[in-house]
Order: C-alpha cells, then sequence, then structure tokens
C-alpha cells in the first residue's frame, strides 16, 4: 500500500450546459427576461440536446462522477473510453488546468502533463529557444533543460534546423522537436494524452520506444489515455475503461480492451447499418445497408471456420436514379484488440463494378480464412478513386471458430494474434 | 501505517481553495519560465520588422509631438516655463507604461486559452512577465525623454529635477500595480464576457484625456466644468502623471496625502485583481 503514488478520492466535475461558452451580457440577460416571463430558456438548445421533460436536471451534466482509483509507483495506467466518457476531463483535472467539483487528488509527487505537444511554442522564435520555452512551461528548469539539451536536438532529429525560426519548420519537425522536449521530462507522475498519434510512422516507433523507457527503465508512473488499442497494449500494465465519467472497467490491459471493444460493439444483436452513424461518406447516393459475414446470420453474431472458406456480402442500394461506375468496394478486418488484419479491397485485384439497380449485391470470397480463433469486427467502405460514398465502422462483428488451416491438426501460434499464410518449406 | 502514508501527501488537487492562493515557492520554483516568458515578450514582438526595437521609441516621440502640436499650439494649453514638447513626452512615458501594463494583461485568459488549457504552471506568471517586459520599454522610452531633456537643458530651458525623484522607483512600482491589478481584474472578467475587450481599447484612451497627460492639472481647474475638476484631480492616474512630471519637470504640485492615496488605492487594486485572478485561474478553462 505504502508504494501508491497517486490517489483520487470522488473525484466528480460538473458542467453547466447551455450557460458555458454562450458569451456576453445579452444573452444572460434574454435568458433571464424569457424566465421572468415563465418561458424556456432560449439558450438551453445551444450546446447539447436536451430532454424537455427533464429540463431541471439537465441543466447540469457530471462529466466525472466520483472517480476512485489508485496508481501505484512505476505503474503505467491506461485510460480508454469513447468520446465523451469523461477521459480529458480527468485529465485536466490531473494536469490541474482545471478543478474538480467535488473530491481531491493526493499525489506524492510533482505531476507533469503532456496534453498536447509543443504548448507555448512561438513560431518567430527558433527551435533552440523554444525548447528553453516550452520546457520551461512544462516545468523544467533552465538548468536541467540545459543538461539535456544535446539529447533533446538529437532526439529530434532537427539538429541542421535548430537555429532557425520554427515557422520555417516543417509540421511533421515542429511535431518532433516538441515530443523531443517532452520526452526529456522527468516528473514523478507523467499524464500523456494522445500526443503519440503525431509525426510519421519512423517516429511514432521511437515515441512509443521512449515511452516504454520512460516507463519501464527509468520506473517513472505514467497515467496514458489514448484511443489506439495497439500502443495502450504495448505500454500499459493496468488499464482503466472511463463509461459516462465512470469508471466502468479496471484490470489489466487485455482484459479491459477486450471490455471495451466488446462494450463498443456490441456483437449480441446485428445492426441496421441504414441507421448507423457515419463518420465518413455517409451513403448519400450510394448505402451500404447490410453485409453479411459467411451467411449464418441468425440475427446473431456470424462465424467462421480457420481455414474454412469464407465471404463477406455486401449489399449496396443506390438512393438516386444515377449510375455509378468504377465503383471499389472494400472490407478491412480488424482485431478485437484494435490491430488491422487485412483488408479486401476490390480494385486492389482489378475488380471495379458498375451500380445501375436499387439493391446490388457484392460478394468477396476467400478460399481459406487466415484467421485465429477469436471475435473481429470489419469496416466496410464503398468507394470510387476519391469519393467515399459510404463508410461502416466497428458495427460488423463475427468470431472465428478454431479449424485447421494447414491439414495438418497443427497450427503455429495458437494465442498469438495476425493471420495464417500459405508458404512453402523446400 | 496508513496514518504515516496519509501524512506523507505532497501535493493535492481538491475544489476547496482559499482566498488568496498564491504560492510563491510555486512561483519561485517557476521564475525561469517567467523569465523566459518575458524573453519571448521582447524579443519576438518587433521580429521581420526593419525599425525592430526603434519602434519603441517611435510612438512616444510622434504622440509627443501631435499632442504639442494640438494641445499646445492649438488649443492654448500653459505648461509654465517647461517646454510644452518635454511636457507631454513626460506624461505619455509614464502613460504608456501604465497602458502597455493595463492593455498587456488584459486579455490574459483569452489570449492564452490555448497554453491554459493544456499545462498548468502559476497563472499570475503570465501577467508579471508582461508587465516586466514592459518596465524594458519603459526604459528604453525613459532613455529617449532624458535626451531631449537634456538638449533642452543645454538650449536653456529651465528645466530642473525635484528631490522628490527619489520616490520614482516608488512611482514606477504604482503603476506596474495599478496596470497589473486592473488587467488581472480585467482579464478574469472577460473569460465570460467579452464586453470589457471592447471597453479596454476606447477605455484607455478616454481614461488618459482624464488623467491630466495632456495638460497640467492647474489648467485643468481653471478651465474645465465644476464637476469634471474632481474627476481629474481625485484619478489615481492623475496623481501619478502630475507626480512624475513634479519629479521630473518641477512643475506642478505635489502633496504627500495623494501620493499615500495612489499608494493605497494601488495596493488595494492589485490585492484586489489577484484574488479575483486566483478564483478565476481555477476553472476559467470552462468558461471561457
Amino acid at each position: 500500500m505504502s508504494h501508491i503514488i497517486l490517489k483520487s478520492e470522488n473525484i466528480s466535475k460538473q458542467y453547466r450546459l447551455g450557460l458555458v461558452g454562450t458569451g456576453t451580457i445579452s444573452h444572460d440577460l434574454n435568458r433571464w427576461w424569457h424566465k421572468v416571463r415563465g418561458k424556456d430558456d432560449p439558450f438551453l438548445k445551444i450546446g447539447e440536446s436536451n430532454d424537455r421533460s427533464t429540463k431541471a436536471v439537465s441543466d447540469y451534466v457530471w462529466a466525472l462522477k466520483d472517480i476512485n482509483f489508485e496508481v501505484k509507483r512505476g505503474e503505467v495506467l491506461g485510460i480508454i473510453g469513447k468520446n465523451g466518457a469523461g477521459k480529458s476531463t480527468l485529465l485536466k483535472i490531473l494536469s490541474k488546468v482545471t478543478s474538480p467539483t467535488t473530491g481531491e487528488i493526493k499525489t506524492k509527487g510533482r505531476i507533469a502533463s503532456l496534453l498536447e505537444v509543443g504548448t507555448g511554442f512561438h513560431p518567430e522564435m527558433t527551435g533552440r529557444e523554444n525548447i528553453y520555452l516550452n520546457g520551461a512551461i512544462l516545468g523544467m528548469t533552465k538548468t536541467e533543460i540545459r543538461s539535456k539539451i544535446d539529447d533533446i536536438i538529437d532526439f529530434s532529429g532537427c539538429e541542421r534546423y535548430i537555429d532557425t525560426p520554427v515557422k520555417r519548420y516543417s509540421s511533421g519537425m515542429t511535431v518532433r522537436l516538441a515530443f523531443a522536449v517532452a520526452a526529456h521530462l522527468e516528473p514523478d507522475i507523467l499524464v500523456v494524452d494522445e500526443v503519440l498519434a503525431v509525426g510519421d510512422a519512423e517516429f511514432q516507433k521511437k515515441a512509443i520506444g521512449k515511452m516504454k523507457d520512460i516507463s519501464r527503465g527509468e520506473g517513472r508512473t505514467v497515467l496514458f489515455v489514448s484511443h489506439d488499442m495497439a500502443a495502450i497494449k504495448q505500454l500499459c500494465s493496468r488499464v482503466m475503461v472511463l463509461e459516462n465519467g465512470k469508471i466502468a472497467f479496471s484490470s489489466t490491459a487485455d482484459d479491459a480492451i477486450k471490455y471495451y471493444i466488446t462494450k463498443s460493439i456490441d456483437i449480441t444483436k446485428k445492426v441496421d447499418l441504414r441507421n448507423v452513424k457515419r463518420s465518413k461518406g455517409f451513403g448519400k447516393q450510394l448505402m451500404i445497408t447490410d453485409v453479411v459475414c459467411n451467411g449464418n446470420d441468425t440475427n446473431k453474431n456470424s462465424y467462421g471456420v480457420t481455414g474454412e472458406p469464407f465471404y463477406f456480402k455486401v449489399k449496396v442500394e443506390n438512393k438516386s436514379a444515377l449510375s455509378y461506375s468504377n465503383i471499389s468496394i472494400t472490407v478491412s478486418v480488424y482485431s478485437f484488440a484494435g490491430n488491422f488484419l487485412f483488408a479486401c479491397r476490390s480494385d486492389c485485384i482489378d475488380k471495379v463494378y458498375t451500380i445501375e439497380n436499387t439493391h446490388n449485391e457484392f460478394t468477396c470470397f476467400l478460399e481459406k480464412l487466415p484467421l485465429n480463433k477469436g471475435d473481429y469486427y470489419i469496416k466496410v467502405n464503398c468507394s470510387n478513386a476519391g469519393i467515399m460514398y459510404d463508410y461502416i465502422e466497428d458495427d460488423i462483428t463475427f468470431s472465428v471458430i478454431e479449424g485447421d488451416y494447414y491439414g495438418t491438426g497443427k497450427l503455429p501460434a495458437k494465442k498469438r494474434n495476425g493471420v495464417f499464410i500459405d508458404y512453402k518449406w523446400v | 501505517m496508513n496514518n504515516s502514508t496519509e501524512d506523507t501527501w505532497l501535493y493535492t488537487i481538491s475544489s476547496k481553495h482559499k482566498l488568496i492562493d498564491l504560492n510563491f515557492k510555486e512561483i519561485w520554483r517557476y521564475r525561469d519560465l517567467l523569465l523566459l516568458f518575458v524573453k519571448r515578450d521582447i524579443v519576438t514582438v518587433y521580429k521581420q520588422t526593419i525599425l525592430g526595437p526603434l519602434w519603441y521609441v517611435i510612438q512616444p516621440l510622434f504622440t509627443s509631438v501631435i499632442f504639442t502640436l494640438i494641445f499646445n499650439n492649438l488649443g492654448q494649453i500653459q505648461t509654465g516655463s517647461v517646454p510644452p514638447f518635454l511636457f507631454n513626452l513626460a506624461g505619455i512615458t509614464a502613460w504608456n507604461y501604465f497602458k502597455e501594463c493595463l492593455t498587456g494583461t488584459s486579455d490574459t485568459f483569452t489570449k492564452n486559452q490555448n497554453i491554459f488549457g493544456k499545462v498548468y504552471f502559476p497563472r499570475v506568471i503570465m501577467p508579471m512577465s508582461i508587465t516586466i517586459s514592459n518596465l524594458l520599454k519603459f526604459g528604453i522610452q525613459l532613455c529617449i525623454f532624458f535626451c531631449f531633456y537634456a538638449y533642452y537643458a543645454f538650449q536653456g530651458s529651465t528645466v530642473s529635477i525635484n528631490s522628490q525623484i527619489l520616490l520614482f522607483p516608488i512611482y514606477v512600482i504604482m503603476m506596474a500595480l495599478l496596470g497589473l491589478g486592473l488587467g488581472m481584474l480585467i482579464s478574469s472578467m472577460t473569460t465570460k464576457y467579452r464586453d470589457l475587450t471592447v471597453l479596454v481599447s476606447f477605455g484607455v484612451q478616454l481614461l488618459m484625456y482624464a488623467s491630466a497627460v495632456p495638460y497640467p492639472v492647474s489648467e485643468a481647474k481653471l478651465k474645465f466644468p465644476s464637476w469634471f475638476v474632481p474627476i481629474v484631480e481625485y484619478s489615481p492616474f492623475t496623481q501619478i502623471i502630475e507626480g512624475f512630471r513634479y519629479m521630473l519637470l518641477n512643475t506642478g504640485t505635489f502633496s504627500w496625502t495623494g501620493f499615500l492615496y495612489t499608494l493605497v488605492i494601488s495596493v488595494v487594486v492589485f490585492i484586489l485583481g489577484l484574488i479575483v485572478f486566483n478564483k478565476t485561474e481555477k476553472s476559467f478553462i470552462d468558461t471561457v
């Protein structure tokens, strides 16, 4: 128990709807005038959709409610959750950007927060000057920065440009420099938001590696928020799932990620794709109305068998009277840990479709399903070169039952992720 | 065992806070940041300009010329034995420092919400750095003032420094406190209502005319309508400007009561600003 370095007790944060950010006195007066006449608050409509019947209650919203947790020294705690689950609010409270409505957080060390890289970078100043400024903003002293400046410059890989104003940098270089500063912070507790999702692949690898060093080698306590399940899995020893401002689940990384993905994708019930919210495409002209995995969906989760034939049947509805040519359909398969596994893209094998009729069906055949036992989800899109007509994420799942891929009764790696491929040894 | 661990918590983040929660130790810890902000403010203002820091000098000089033309030549305001240009320059130099502190700090929260929303450091560092970096600007402008001072003295004008010059540092501190205090008050209020930002830009302009910058208080007493005289006379800004000219040019009046009155007001405004600022900094990010 004595190794506990951070303890959160009943942390709650309340936000007031409607009022926040609506601006000027005139609004407040208007609101007051409506109230006097016994009418509805005209600004309640702003911000969130409000249920009129619960008006009195819905004036306030709890972004976080009674959050209790402890972090041990040297532990890397991951925090995951959907948008609006309260992750950022929790981080803001931890980094003292805003104060909690109730509750207390006690720590046995200094917290440095990294909610963004490059906070306070001034475009007119040189890279070197910005290292000092940014480092000081993050809580380092000048002597500390001076002793590390060579490492920082080296890590960023921007040595040639270090005495050039940052405004001349490419955006990637700015991010590298900023992360380099952040990576050399040495607080007792480090709070990190999704800062790893920046830079090119090489740099991301470097960043994750550095994060690993920080937590493992140097024994620093890290609180890490991310949507990147792969990064969470790599880095965190324990993961906390937030849901609607409460801690829904807290366990090892694997279990928590599984819980989170199972929760966010309801595998027990088939979703009506017509009503699914889209982030891209929106299905205005061509809409993916149904996806059948292996034809054995009985309103439940569909399944396949490792090494057996498998297919995806994608139904597309043409909502206009027009004809669309050069249409490519893609099915991408992801593991429940959020890792991309493979994609079946029709135009990659020179198969494009012309859609004229209202109802269309396209089928993708897999001779041997190359997946291990487990649950998977797919993303499906329907596009024409640059135009994305419809894009379905996260809503279609299927499971795989263990089978005999190589026909030998043996499988190379039973518990590992990835896919099986055909190969030959000679 | 449990008790002993409870006792060793070093930091607490909680919803409760005291009226004045100024952690001087923390501000001291962040002193490097303060200096770096000062450096940033000074270095970056005139980057990519041809005249660079010369702009610090040009602005008060031109304003003084215009003031002299309008108020002294056209408006026939008497400045006694002191050359009008020097009289105006003294007033403007002093006023500029106050003005820069006020306008610079009055948008602390709104201007820095990007930084404040991402990282914690004692927020008061920001307005403090502005006040300090303006001090340098003030110093440069003061040098220019003394150049002209020497020129006029050489020309045979009757200008002389008064023994009250010893109070000079206190006057500077009073200006800084007033500017900083008011600035912090305004910046705290603008987190919710932006109206004040509009008010500040032209309010400062109006305040300058009400604070005896382009004219001596004696002229104001003679020529202004009687209801307006006390507004000018008892404004702490008038006291500062008038005191400033008294020290440097030996013109106008000086009274210890007026001096103490201004000192008290400056300190009160500053503390008030600090309290409100402290209250706001905890959660302004939710309302800004």
